[in-house]
């Protein structure tokens, strides 16, 4: 498959943000766009109409087009948008079997009652540790595991390191949870070597301090071999007269690789960070729920495992999603305001 | 171990140019590389091949800690204990239909929409990809989803599975990528020869696209076969569940019995190879197609990279 030059760094032709879907990309923001488009734009490029067609116009010509997207507009304002109107229960009594969208106003009511709830501060508190854990150790990782491959002569030895390591990516969770169960029960293998260097065995899964370093290490097993591709591709693109230049001045390779490859993959690092962070609070939830019990509860509950209890276990759906809600608009926040930084900070944004 | 890779390698230096004298140093941080990323394949590995060796084991080869990566106690009968369970296989089945028919309608939608998303000279074109990309960012929730799937009465049905998830957003962009970079001219040639817009999709695009199809086939075929939550979520008969399901159920039961002490233990251990077995089962049709795919999977998530 073809890859362009330095433009795999962006990931999503993205207009997005909460004013995405109103958002014109503007000719300025999307050159290919306006190379591509050719002939057919600049026709019906006239006036106050920067371009576009009218609508009556455009719909007799296209109408086969839009057709198309009927199905796929409905799945989307079923599915996707609906839910997150959905989420005026928040501030609703909701009735379970009555309206999705609730009955009443409450005003503030959940939300003020998840703020003074105790639990909810600790699973806030566990989703940010976990969060960080997760960012610390699954972002920078897979950018080592490449820069090694990278180093490899034999094509051969790379591939197959390359296939292995990409093949826990396509698990579902579940084995990997029933994975983790065997490795860590008292007669698995961690336990195994704990004993053979005179420890006693642990049961990993039961005790609380031991959940967060389960949890990232399972994550990291499951993600850094096919985090490494995108990484892998930017580093074809460095320049190779660089290396050669470098190579002249008397830079050894270590040199090479902190000055040239580095900087040359950096774009690559911004955007992976920023989608890193944006999933920050999304932390793992199927995986928490499969791996946690009420004994690690005080470090392995998260705000969505929070939230699913108190929702579907306990049918408190106003409440739940008060939460869900809050911890929804801290993603969005999060990943808004990495781009906004890396835009003005290193010019690498997603949009 | 290291020679052996090194002369297979060839005269290939991973950056060409000068072969310049190398440095000690740097030849030390090579051996040290190979032997490194041995580790790491065996790392990987290790988890897979417990799991089959313990799916070939005795219970009590097991149970008294003998069994890492070679069957003790060699046996079949795990198996044909989880293969004659009728449940296990109704369960299988589901997991093939809800697979199928949930790639088959997620495949359609999702070149329908990524190929209308692709024409740059398209009125609304930006509004249709901010409404698609928007959902990435921001979702509803699980609880205006659970209300939501509940209301429209699909508990218990394929459709809850099924319908939900019908486009990833992700999916569609690779897709759109892909659309955009082929060639323009011969769906201009086929307008000219009074194609329709249905007809250039189904007689030139998609006959062109195999590729892509190809890729977003497996990337949502893996998907479904993998997913559980949907179906633990909106399922309440056994016979209703997918494999993953299955499983999830035989693991909880395991652990519930770890934490509620040393008299349930019998039922956890006992459990261990037949959850080796069932997870040896679940995960048998990906492994086996793996080899011959993965080129396609790599493919796709560099085509989704490209801007486009």
């Amino acid at each position: 498959m073809t890859v362009q030059g330095p433009e795999i760094t962006t990931p999503a032709p993205v207009p997005a943000g909460p004013a995405g879907p109103a958002a014109e990309i503007t000719p300025a923001a999307d050159p290919d766009a306006r190379a591509r488009r050719g002939r057919t734009s600049r026709r019906t490029r006239r006036g106050r109409m920067d371009g576009k067609i009218p609508w009556r116009t455009a719909l007799r010509k296209d109408w086969q087009l839009y057709s198309l997207v009927v199905l796929p507009l409905i799945f989307f304002a079923v599915f996707r948008y609906t839910p997150m109107l959905g989420n005026v229960i928040a501030f609703r009594k909701f009735r379970a079997g009555g309206n999705i969208f609730g009955e009443e106003w409450v005003g503030f009511r959940y939300v003020e009652m998840f703020l003074s709830d105790p639990t909810f501060w600790m699973v806030f508190r566990n989703t940010l540790v976990i969060g960080a854990l997760t960012l610390l150790f699954c972002f920078p990782l897979p950018i080592v595991l490449a820069l090694l491959l990278n180093e490899l002569r034999s094509r051969v030895f790379k591939r197959f390191v390359q296939s292995v390591s990409y093949l826990p990516h396509f698990l579902s969770i579940v084995i990997i949870a029933g994975m983790l169960f065997q490795l860590l029960s008292l007669e698995g293998t961690v336990n195994q070597v704990v004993t053979a260097l005179g420890g006693d065995a642990v049961p990993f899964l039961q005790r609380p301090e031991w959940f967060r370093a389960v949890y990232v290490s399972s994550e990291v097993w499951q993600t850094v071999g096919w985090g490494t591709i995108l990484y892998l591709a930017a580093l074809t693109t460095v320049d190779e007269s660089l290396y050669e230049a470098a190579r002249i001045d008397g830079a050894n390779r270590w040199k090479q690789t902190w000055h040239i490859t580095l900087p040359g993959i950096r774009p690559t690092m911004v955007t992976l960070l920023i989608l890193n962070i944006g999933t920050f609070m999304a932390v793992g939830f199927e995986k928490v729920l499969l791996l946690y019990n009420p004994l690690t509860y005080p470090t392995a509950d998260v705000i969505s495992t929070y939230l699913y209890r108190v929702g579907l276990v306990s049918n408190n759906f106003s409440y739940a999603a008060a939460i869900g809600l809050f911890e929804s608009i801290i993603g969005l926040t999060l990943i808004l305001s990495a781009n906004a930084i890396s835009k003005r900070a290193v010019g690498a944004s997603l949009w | 171990m290291v020679t052996t890779v090194e002369t297979s390698a060839g005269p290939l230096p991973a950056r060409t140019g000068s072969l310049l004298r190398e440095t000690r140093g740097y030849r030390v941080f090579r051996a040290f590389n190979v032997v490194a990323l041995l580790g790491v394949v065996a790392v990987t590995l290790y988890p897979f091949l417990m799991i089959i060796a313990r799916s070939f084991s005795s219970d009590t080869a097991i149970r008294s800690g003998q069994v890492n990566i070679w069957p003790v106690g060699f046996n079949l009968t795990t198996y044909q204990l989880v293969m004659n369970d009728a449940m296990f296989w109704t369960n299988y089945k589901n997991t093939v239909i809800y697979t199928v028919v949930a790639t088959a309608i997620a495949l359609v939608l999702t070149t329908c929409y990524a190929y209308v998303i692709s024409k740059h000279h398209l009125r609304g074109r930006s509004v249709l990809i901010g409404i698609a990309v928007f959902t990435m960012f921001f979702n509803g929730g699980l609880i205006p989803n659970y209300v939501l799937i509940t209301s429209l009465g699909l508990k218990n049905s394929l459709w809850a599975i099924v319908l939900p998830n019908a486009i990833s957003v992700f999916n569609l962009l690779v897709m759109k990528a892909f659309f955009e970079n082929l060639p323009l001219e011969l769906e201009e040639a086929a307008q000219i020869d009074g194609l329709g817009t249905y007809r250039i999709l189904w007689k030139i695009v998609i006959p062109l696209s195999k590729a892509v199809i190809a890729t977003m086939l497996l990337f949502y075929a893996v998907s479904f076969w993998n997913s559980w939550f949907a179906a633990f979520l909106y399922m309440d008969k056994s016979e209703l569940f997918p494999v993953t399901v299955y499983l999830r159920n035989l693991i909880a039961g395991s652990s519930t019995a770890q934490s509620t002490g040393a008299a349930a233990a019998d039922v956890a251990q006992v459990s261990a190879n037949i959850q080796s077995v069932t997870m040896v089962l679940t995960v048998l049709p990906i492994l086996c197609v793996y080899p011959f795919v993965q080129r396609y999977f790599v493919s796709g998530v560099m085509l989704g990279s490209v801007k486009g």
